[in-house]
C-alpha cells in the first residue's frame, strides 16, 4: 500500500460530495483524508483526497471518479512536486507552571496561540503531516483536552495551473428522426 | 406543443413536456401520482404517446425494451416516493446493461424536501449508485437544460440511465421555455475515436497470434457495429464468441461463430477463450459469468481490450493493448489497418486453431435429451419457437433456465433481436420489456420468453398490452419451479428443494389468467403439439397471446461451469467433461 494525494476538480453543485463519498465506499476504497473548498472559479470546487492503496486499485479509483459526470479533472500530486498542508487546532492543558514551556513549543514549531484560558491554551499549527505528528508528540505530555485536524490540501509547485481550460460547453445534438 | 423555439410564459410542467418533445421522446411509459400530476396535464395534449402501465417497474423495463429494440432513448415517468422507488430495479438493470434510459420522477414541493413529507423519498440519493447520472430540479428555469443534458448523457458514451427528479413546486411555477443550444457538462468528454497507435499495436498482435478469438460483448450491439464486426471476422477468419449481451451481434448460423461463452456457454466458446493466445475483446467487460475463476481464465492469452468506458479496461484482467473508443470506430479502424497489411501480403495464420475449434464444435454441440416419460423438453420448445417465428422476431427473456435455453436454442441472426437482463439478472424483465419492444417495433413479432416464476412477478402488464393494443406473445416455460435455483439445489445442495416449488401447473391457471387479461391463452404439454400451438399463436395479431408450455421440471441447463471454478472444469452434461485433443493445436 502507498499513500496518494489526488486533486479532484468538481462542479460546484449540491450532492457532489455524496457522489464521491458513495463511490469510494461502494467500490471498497478507503479515504485517509478529504478536504473540499472553493477555487478561483466560482463554478468549480476542489477536493484533495488522500488514499492509501496499491497502484492498480488507484487506477480504478481514478477511472471510476472520472466517470462521475460532475468530476472535471483529476491530478495526482506527487509529494516532491507539491506543497502539502494540514491545519491542526489543539486545546492543551496549561496553567501558570506549564504555560511557558508550552509557549516554547509553540515558538519551536511556528505555531500560534489563538485562545487562552486560565488552565488551558488553544494552539493553531499548520504544516505537512510529519510536522504535525512531531508537534503532537512534543505537546502531548502537557495533556491534550481537545484536538481537531483538517484534511490535507495540496497544490503543485511551479507556474502551471490545473484549473485551466476546464470549462468548455458542448452543442446540443439534434434528436434522431423517426 | 411542438414549436421548439417558442418563448413566453409557461408552467414548469409545460416546459417539461416541451423539453421531452424537443429531446425527441415519442413514447413514455408511466403512472401519474400526486407530485408528478402537474406534468400529466400538458402531457394530455402532447404528441408524445403515454402508455399507462400497471406498475412503475413495468414502465422502467418497458422503456428498456423500447430502447434496446430501437436504439433510441427509452423514457419512463413516475411520481415521488413509492412511484420513484419502484423504478429502482429498472434503473439498476439499465445501469448494468448500459441501456439509454431517462426516468422522470415527481418530487414533493421544494419547501417540503427533507421534512419526511407524504410520498417523499430521496430518489436522487437512492439512485446515485445505479444511474449514469441524476438530477434534482427545484427551479423551473432549469428544466429544459436538465432534460437536454439527461438525454445527451443517456445516449452518448457508454449509454445508461439518467434520472430527472422534478419538485412539484417547479412543475407548478411559471417560467419561460427555451431549448438550449449548448450543454454545460465540463466533466463529460467521452472518447469515441480510438488511438491510432493502439490500433497499430492491436493489428500487430492479431497478425502475430496463432490462436486469436473475437470476444464480442454488448458494446458491439449498442455501438451498432454488427456489420463492421462481420467484415472484420470474415476478412481475418478469426473465430467469434458472443456474450449473453451480444447475442445477435454475429449470426448464430455463421461457421466462424462458436456461440456464447461463460458459465453456461458452449464448449467451443469456452475453449475458444480458454485456450487462445490472443483475446480481442470488443465491448465486453470480462464479467465473472464469462471468466469463471479469474486466475485460471485464458492463462495463455494476451489481451486487446476495446471499450468506450476506460474504467472497464483492465478492471478484471490485465490488458496488453488498451483501446478506448466506440466499438464501431474501433472495428472500422482495425479493418483498415488489417486490409493494408493484407494488401502488403501479411495475413494471420490461424489454420490449426480454426480446425481445432471446428473439431470441438462438432464433437460438443449443444444438445439435450428428450425426457424419458414423453414429457416436454424446454429446449425443444425454444428450438421450435426460434425456427417458426424466425430470426426477424424480437425475443425478450426473464432470468434463469429459460433465459439460458432461449439464448442457446432460439438462433439469433440480427442485433437488437435479443433483449434480456444480463448484468443485474432481473426476474420479471420479459413481459414489460417485450411490451416496450413492441411499441418501438410494432411491425415485428415480439416474444416474451418467460419462466413461470418470472412471469408471476410482472404479468400485470398484460392489462396494459391488451388495452393499449400492444399484441406481444408470451411463451411461459412452465416447470413449476424457480428452475435455476432448483438446478443448483440438485447439483450443490443434495436435492434438498427448499422453497423452489412454485406449483405453477396448478396455481394459477395461466390460460384463465390470460383470458382474464383479454389475451388469448394457450397451453401445450406434448412435443407433438408444439408446432401447432406456436403456429396458432403466430396467427393472432390483435391481442396478446400467452402460451403455457408445461415442460419437464427436471431439465437442466448445460453446459455449465460451476460458480467460482475454472473454465477448464466445464461440464457439457452432468459429470461429463469434454476432452480436448490439444495435439491438434
Amino acid at each position: 500500500m502507498s499513500v496518494h494525494t489526488l486533486s479532484v476538480l468538481v462542479e460546484n453543485k449540491p450532492g457532489v460530495l455524496a457522489r464521491i463519498a458513495g463511490l469510494f465506499s461502494r467500490r471498497g476504497f478507503n479515504i485517509d483524508s478529504l478536504a473540499v473548498g472553493p477555487t478561483e472559479h466560482p463554478e468549480i470546487s476542489r477536493m484533495t483526497i488522500v488514499v492509501n492503496v496499491e497502484e492498480s486499485p488507484l487506477e480504478q479509483v481514478t477511472k471510476q471518479l472520472n466517470k462521475l459526470i460532475e468530476v472535471i479533472k483529476i491530478v495526482e500530486l506527487e509529494e516532491r512536486e507539491a506543497i502539502e498542508r494540514e491545519l491542526l487546532l489543539v486545546k492543551v492543558k496549561a496553567d501558570v507552571e506549564t504555560r511557558s514551556q508550552v509557549l516554547d513549543v509553540v515558538q519551536l514549531f511556528k505555531a500560534r496561540v489563538v485562545d487562552v484560558a486560565t488552565d488551558a491554551i488553544t494552539l493553531e499549527v499548520t504544516g505537512n503531516s510529519d510536522k504535525l505528528a512531531d508537534f503532537l508528540k512534543v505537546i502531548e505530555p502537557f495533556g491534550i483536552r481537545e484536538l481537531v485536524q483538517s484534511g490535507l490540501v495540496a497544490i503543485g509547485r511551479g507556474p502551471r495551473s490545473i484549473t485551466e481550460r476546464t470549462l468548455r460547453p458542448v452543442p446540443v445534438p439534434v434528436p434522431q428522426a423517426g | 406543443m411542438s414549436d421548439q423555439g417558442m418563448t413566453g410564459e409557461v408552467t414548469g410542467a409545460q416546459s417539461l413536456i416541451k423539453s421531452l418533445e424537443s429531446a425527441g421522446a415519442e413514447n413514455i411509459f408511466g403512472i401519474p401520482g400526486g407530485a408528478i400530476l402537474p406534468a400529466y396535464d400538458p402531457l394530455y395534449d402532447s404528441r408524445i404517446r403515454h402508455i399507462l402501465v400497471r406498475h412503475e417497474q413495468g414502465a422502467g423495463h418497458a422503456a428498456q425494451g423500447y430502447a434496446v429494440a430501437t436504439g433510441k432513448v427509452g423514457v419512463c415517468m413516475a411520481t415521488s416516493g413509492p412511484g420513484a422507488t419502484n423504478l429502482v430495479t429498472p434503473l439498476a438493470d439499465a445501469h448494468m446493461d448500459s441501456v439509454p434510459l431517462v426516468a422522470v420522477t415527481g418530487q414533493v414541493g421544494a419547501a417540503m424536501i427533507g421534512t419526511d413529507a407524504f410520498q417523499e423519498a430521496d430518489i436522487r440519493g437512492i439512485t446515485m449508485p445505479i444511474t449514469k447520472h441524476n438530477f434534482l430540479v427545484t427551479d423551473a428555469a432549469d428544466i429544459p437544460r436538465t432534460v437536454a443534458e439527461a438525454f445527451y448523457l443517456a445516449s452518448t458514451g457508454r449509454p445508461g440511465p439518467v434520472l430527472v427528479d422534478v419538485a412539484k413546486s417547479a412543475l407548478q411555477a411559471t417560467t419561460t421555455f427555451t431549448w438550449p443550444t449548448e450543454l454545460n457538462l465540463p466533466g463529460y468528454r467521452p472518447v469515441t475515436r480510438p488511438h491510432a497507435k493502439q490500433i497499430r499495436e492491436a493489428t500487430r498482435l492479431m497478425l502475430e497470434s496463432r490462436r486469436p478469438v473475437l470476444y464480442v460483448g454488448g458494446g458491439v450491439i449498442r455501438a451498432g457495429a454488427a456489420r463492421e464486426l462481420r467484415v472484420l471476422a470474415e476478412m481475418t477468419g478469426i473465430p467469434v464468441v458472443t456474450t449473453l449481451m451480444a447475442r445477435g451481434a454475429f449470426p448464430d448460423s455463421h461457421p466462424q461463430h462458436l456461440g456464447m461463452p461463460g458459465m453456461h456457454g458452449t464448449v467451443a466458446a469456452v475453449a475458444g477463450l480458454q485456450k487462445s493466445d490472443l483475446i480481442i475483446s470488443l465491448g465486453a467487460r470480462f464479467d465473472d459469468r464469462v471468466t469463471g475463476n479469474l486466475d485460471s481464465f485464458a492463462p495463455g492469452a494476451r489481451i486487446i481490450h476495446a471499450d468506450i468506458d476506460p474504467a472497464e479496461i483492465g478492471k478484471n484482467r490485465v490488458v496488453d493493448v488498451p483501446i478506448v473508443g466506440d466499438c464501431r470506430e474501433v472495428i472500422a479502424d482495425l479493418i483498415v489497418a488489417l486490409q493494408a497489411e493484407h494488401d502488403a501480403g501479411t495475413t494471420g495464420d490461424y489454420e490449426g486453431w480454426v480446425k481445432f475449434l471446428a473439431g470441438v464444435k462438432a464433437r460438443y454441440p449443444l444438445g439435450y435429451d428428450a425426457p424419458d416419460d414423453g414429457g416436454l423438453a424446454p429446449q425443444y420448445v425454444l428450438e421450435r419457437l426460434g425456427r417458426i417465428s424466425g430470426p426477424e422476431s424480437i425475443y425478450c427473456a426473464g432470468v434463469g433456465q429459460h433465459q439460458m435455453w432461449a439464448t442457446h436454442y432460439v438462433g439469433f441472426e440480427h442485433p437488437n433481436t435479443w433483449i434480456n437482463s444480463g448484468g443485474l439478472g432481473t426476474m420479471g424483465f420479459a413481459v414489460p420489456a417485450a411490451m416496450g419492444a413492441k411499441v418501438g417495433r410494432p411491425d415485428a413479432t415480439v416474444w416474451a420468453i418467460d419462466g413461470d416464476g418470472c412471469f408471476q412477478m410482472t404479468n400485470q402488464e398484460l392489462a396494459t398490452c391488451t388495452i393499449e393494443g400492444i399484441p406481444i406473445k408470451v411463451a411461459i416455460i412452465n416447470n413449476e419451479s424457480l428452475g435455476m435455483v432448483r438446478q443448483w439445489q440438485t447439483l450443490f445442495y443434495g436435492g434438498r428443494y427448499s422453497n423452489t416449488d412454485l406449483q405453477s401447473k396448478r396455481v394459477p391457471d395461466f390460460v384463465k389468467l390470460a383470458d382474464a387479461y383479454g389475451a388469448v391463452g394457450l397451453s401445450c404439454e406434448s412435443p407433438d403439439d408444439v408446432d401447432a400451438t406456436i403456429n396458432k399463436a403466430m396467427e393472432i395479431d390483435d391481442v396478446p397471446v400467452v402460451v403455457d408450455f408445461r415442460v419437464h421440471r427436471d431439465a437442466m441447463v448445460w453446459p455449465m461451469v460451476a460458480a467460482g471454478t475454472s473454465n477448464d472444469d466445464i461440464k457439457y452434461a452432468r459429470d461429463l467433461a469434454p476432452e480436448f485433443e490439444e495435439d491438434d493445436l
